[in-house]
């Protein structure tokens, strides 16, 4: 491989001790030493966290001090921070693609925590790899896009409702989609919403009142999303409705599909009839047909085991509900609540559950693996406190199941290209800092798709993912990556390979020229086509052949 | 809204935060930031990452600052950004709309003299833990117990009185403190580091005397704190004692049972009813075991006390500056279908201000509160009235 000149090239690199997560596990001194030696590196230096203030300061301190022509940080991850640092160079009069980072903790420390030196000899190799990588860089520049000013919301509940409106009221075009023929998702189907004693139909019709009267907003009822193309800004979303098919140009998508409640068919013999489930309560309570004098209610079925790991969130809250709507409808009616950990949390739910114990409903709790058995009439169990079985008389007993995963979360997450969890639940882009937000620019998540939770967080965050989604939209235009693939006309023999690996469709065959061709919008710097190119014309500008050599030769020689 | 901005004492435009005034500083004070377990300079900085990295001058304990003479600081300065003279200033701020994100504070343990906070020294905050686990903490993320981290303090101070009583030929004073210093020497080295460790869920919430609510966040933090303990200190044992574990996140549930399988945590559901300790300074935790159904003891290196939640006690008079309602916990009031809002429209809030919450639902909560102002900032205030 042809390897360009590197000696004007001066490295200077960063070493973050990221507190103790690196520090604590890997010789710092020695791998400052270590940078020293390595070809073209002028400038060493350890920070306590590169990532703080002062560090990016010191960053930007040392570009001109020492005429930096490449920075190398070695520290946490490029997931959370290769921007912030990038920009630093940026802000340093350094062209922000002379930037590369070396993952020494999520990648070595984090893995290595028992092994000192042989982790401290692998972040050697890692950040030698890395400035060998550096010194090869090139300039690199960004392109600027225009974006369309509207927001599609898959998902017509209580939270694709709040973050429709909240867009619409900060005066974006919404197109709210929503499969059945009415808002207000699985709200619809319950009965009362406590502590207000409010029917959710109140909710729903303020909440549809107001999106109808709101120019901005348009309601697809029967519609479901059938194919996207583009990119964040740039979409373009082709909605099923009633038969027809309309294209709509969209800067962003939000994902709030909900979820559905888990029918537990042939657990503790359900049959719809005296052993039910809460939806099926909640119906009842609603026509007032509850005649059971006892009531056993059972949590966590199917929920908390092995086949699903989580705990749903919302159900024990749901029979606390469901107990007490029993105990006002008429005091002397027995009601029982099997259960492993109430989980009331916060200040509503606990009064709640304090409530419900005031009003003589009893609370039980079950060892899983000593599980209640449910036979006609008699709900067994064996009480953990007492250290015996007890038989509680039941006539109606209602199992209290978790929400899982709509069906069309599959179908969605490979449509966006986004990823789902082990229970079908949409992943969000960082658990905790990015709770509403895809690891894909452009498109955001909220309410039940996300995981299961109450009508007041569903409503937080239809409208937070508002605010995200207005993040993007607020701005005249966007900017692509540098990171994108080039093929070179000279030597592309047209064989089309690129074409049929390409998952973004970013790349043209020119017939009259024999020749394929990137759009550099569309590509998303996977390098899928440069591994692919036989005849080696097609190359991932950041990654070229040439790095990745000088990067995989000073790992083989260290 | 008029704002006013204390003085630091520092020009915020000239600080680089090299750090060179705190290293020659002569004021030594109690760090506050790690809740008294090593000591600052009066002129410091918080923590390595704060924002913005600008050093401040403490004027309840600066010698110039309280008539005395020094100005060591403003000498070794070399971006000559020490201003004694610096005052508070008023900002005047026209804005639309209002967000009330004031967080909580931590439920004061020593009101449950029964688990001997404040008395005991090895019954700690879930705070304090936080603090003796980080690695930017008062033992560098070291699981240091606190009787030994202030028994090497009062070594040093002990060097020095025996010094002084063996100048005054003091044999009574001098027998006490050699006695003294002989028992913490023996202590430091035989109790360095906690292994053994108890968490107590609910102090102070779910309590008829405290907070009757529940705090939302603490099961999953009390995990957290005893799976990094293990991962600092691979001989860790945790006992967790609980009333329900609120395991209710994405992801949590999970979390729990891993802590359990890999982590060496053990769960027992009980309440916790006294705490005392034993000659060596260790807690001895009482408590039930209710899937024995027995009272028993179980003697430790270290408690740490998961306190409540509780509100911070300047919202009382933020609020009837801003007109706003607040809930019998002073929480700021906000209704199921309307989570942002308070009871004064163009008045958002998000995170503890408005009760209990997990870092996820709180940073989703921000943002909703982002959008909320935004519709009243975008719109001109139209927004508001709907």
């Amino acid at each position: 491989m042809e390897d360009r000149g590197t000696s004007e090239v001066r490295v200077g690199v960063f070493i973050c001790d990221c507190g103790s997560n690196i520090a604590g596990y890997l010789n710092m001194k020695e791998l400052v030493e270590h940078a020293k030696t390595l070809p073209n590196v002028v400038f060493v230096q350890e920070n306590l966290y590169t990532c703080s203030e002062g560090g990016i300061n010191e960053i930007k301190q040392a570009i001109p001090r020492e005429k930096l022509t490449r920075v190398v940080v070695a520290s946490c991850t490029p997931r959370t921070h290769e921007p912030l640092f990038m920009s630093a160079c940026e802000e340093a009069g350094l062209n922000p693609y002379l930037f590369e980072m070396a993952n020494i903790r999520d990648q070595c420390s984090w893995v290595h925590m028992g092994a000192r030196e042989q982790g401290t000899e692998r972040a050697k190799a890692q950040i030698g790899m890395a400035v060998a990588k550096a010194a090869r860089l090139r300039e690199l520049s960004r392109i600027k896009l225009g974006l369309t000013h509207r927001a599609v919301i898959i998902g017509g509940g209580v939270s694709g409702m709040s973050a429709a409106m909240a867009l619409g009221n900060m005066g974006y075009e919404v197109d709210l989609v929503e499969k059945t023929d009415r808002l207000g998702g699985l709200l619809n189907e319950l009965n009362l919403i406590l502590p207000a004693h409010e029917p959710p139909q109140h909710l729903i019709s303020d909440l549809t009142e107001r999106l109808q009267a709101n120019p901005n907003i348009k309601i697809h009822l029967n519609a479901t999303l059938k194919a996207v193309e583009g990119y964040v800004g740039n979409y373009v979303a082709t909605i099923a409705e009633n038969g027809s098919e309309t294209k709509i140009k969209t800067g962003v998508i939000v994902v709030a599909i909900g979820a559905k409640v888990l029918i537990p068919e042939g657990l503790y013999g359900y049959d719809g009839k005296s052993v039910i489930t809460h939806l099926e309560l909640e119906r009842m309570l609603g026509q007032g047909s509850v005649s059971a004098r006892n009531v056993v209610m059972i949590q966590c079925v199917g929920s908390r085991c092995d086949e699903r790991t989580y705990c749903s969130r919302i159900c024990c809250m749901t029979s606390v509900k469901n107990a007490v709507l029993l105990k006002e409808a008429d005091p002397s009616v027995n009601v029982t609540i099997l259960y492993r950990d109430i989980q009331m949390y916060g200040v509503e739910n606990e009064e709640l559950f304090r409530k419900s114990k005031e009003m003589g409903v009893r609370y039980v709790t079950y060892d899983p693996t000593r599980a209640p058995v449910v036979s006609e009439g008699v709900v067994s169990v064996y009480h953990l406190r007492m250290g015996k079985e007890i038989a509680l008389p039941s006539d109606l007993t209602v199992l209290s199941t978790p929400l899982v995963a709509n069906e069309d979360a599959v179908q969605l997450s490979s449509l966006l290209k986004v990823p789902v969890n082990e229970n079908g639940f949409f992943l969000e882009g960082h658990v905790k800092l990015k709770p509403l937000d895809f690891a894909t620019d452009g498109v955001y998540l909220c309410g039940n798709a996300r995981f299961p939770s109450t009508i007041r967080e569903a409503i937080a965050q239809g409208l937070g993912v508002a605010a995200r989604a207005a993040g993007v939209l607020s701005k005249e235009a966007l900017y692509t990556s540098g990171i994108v693939a080039d093929i070179n006309p000279e030597t592309c023999c047209g064989c089309l390979g690129c074409v049929q690996v390409c998952p973004y469709g970013a790349i043209n065959y020119f017939e009259d020229r024999g020749i394929c061709q990137v759009n550099k919008v569309l590509c998303k710097g996977c390098g899928g086509c440069a591994a692919t190119c036989p005849s080696g014309s097609a190359r991932l500008d950041g990654f070229s052949s040439e790095q990745i050599y000088a990067q995989i030769e000073q790992a083989l020689a260290g | 809204m008029k704002v006013r901005q204390k003085a630091r004492y520092v020009d915020a435009s000239r600080c680089t935060a090299c750090g060179a005034c705190a290293e020659k500083c002569p004021t030594k004070v109690p760090n506050e930031f790690n809740f008294g377990l090593d000591m600052r300079k009066a002129i410091y900085k918080d923590y390595a990452q704060g924002i913005p990295s600008v050093y401040t001058i403490d004027p309840q304990h600066c010698k110039v600052l309280t008539g005395g003479k020094c100005g060591v600081c403003a000498k070794v300065c070399q971006a000559k950004a020490i201003d004694y003279e610096q005052k508070d200033s008023e900002v005047e701020l026209n804005v639309a709309s209002v967000i009330v994100s004031t967080g909580y504070e931590l439920f004061d343990a020593t009101q449950i003299s029964e688990y001997g906070y404040g008395r005991l020294p090895n019954v700690i905050s879930s705070l304090e833990m936080e603090r003796l686990l980080s690695a930017g903490g008062p033992t560098k993320g070291h699981l240091t117990r606190p009787s030994v981290i202030h028994g090497e303090a009062r070594l040093k101070e002990l060097q020095k009185l025996i010094k002084k009583a063996e100048k005054a030929e003091n044999a009574d004073e001098l027998a006490a403190l050699k006695k003294e210093q002989e028992w913490l020497v023996d202590h430091v080295q035989r109790y360095h580091t906690a292994k053994k460790l108890g968490f107590i869920q609910c102090v102070g919430s779910r309590d008829f005397r405290f907070h009757k609510y529940c705090s939302s966040y603490c099961c999953m933090h009390s995990i957290k704190e005893a799976i990094i303990a293990r991962e600092h200190e691979p001989e860790t044992v945790s006992y967790i004692f609980y009333m329900d574990l609120r395991t209710v996140g994405k992801g949590f549930e999970e979390y729990k049972v891993r802590g359990a399988k890999v982590s060496g945590l053990r769960y027992i559901r009980g309440r916790v009813a006294e705490i005392l300790q034993d000659k060596d300074l260790n807690p001895v935790v009482y408590y039930e075991d209710t899937e024995q159904r027995k009272v028993v003891s179980l003697t430790l290196d270290m408690v740490i006390l998961a306190n409540a939640c509780s509100a911070p006690k300047g919202i009382v008079n933020l609020a009837s500056m801003l007109g706003l309602e607040l809930d019998e916990n002073h929480f700021v009031k906000t209704h199921p279908n309307r989570p942002l809002d308070t009871s004064v429209p163009g008045i958002f809030t998000c995170g503890c201000a408005q009760g209990p919450l997990d870092i996820p639902e709180s940073v989703a909560q921000a943002s909703s509160a982002a959008a909320k102002a935004a519709e009243v900032v975008m719109t001109g205030g139209r927004a508001v009235a709907v």
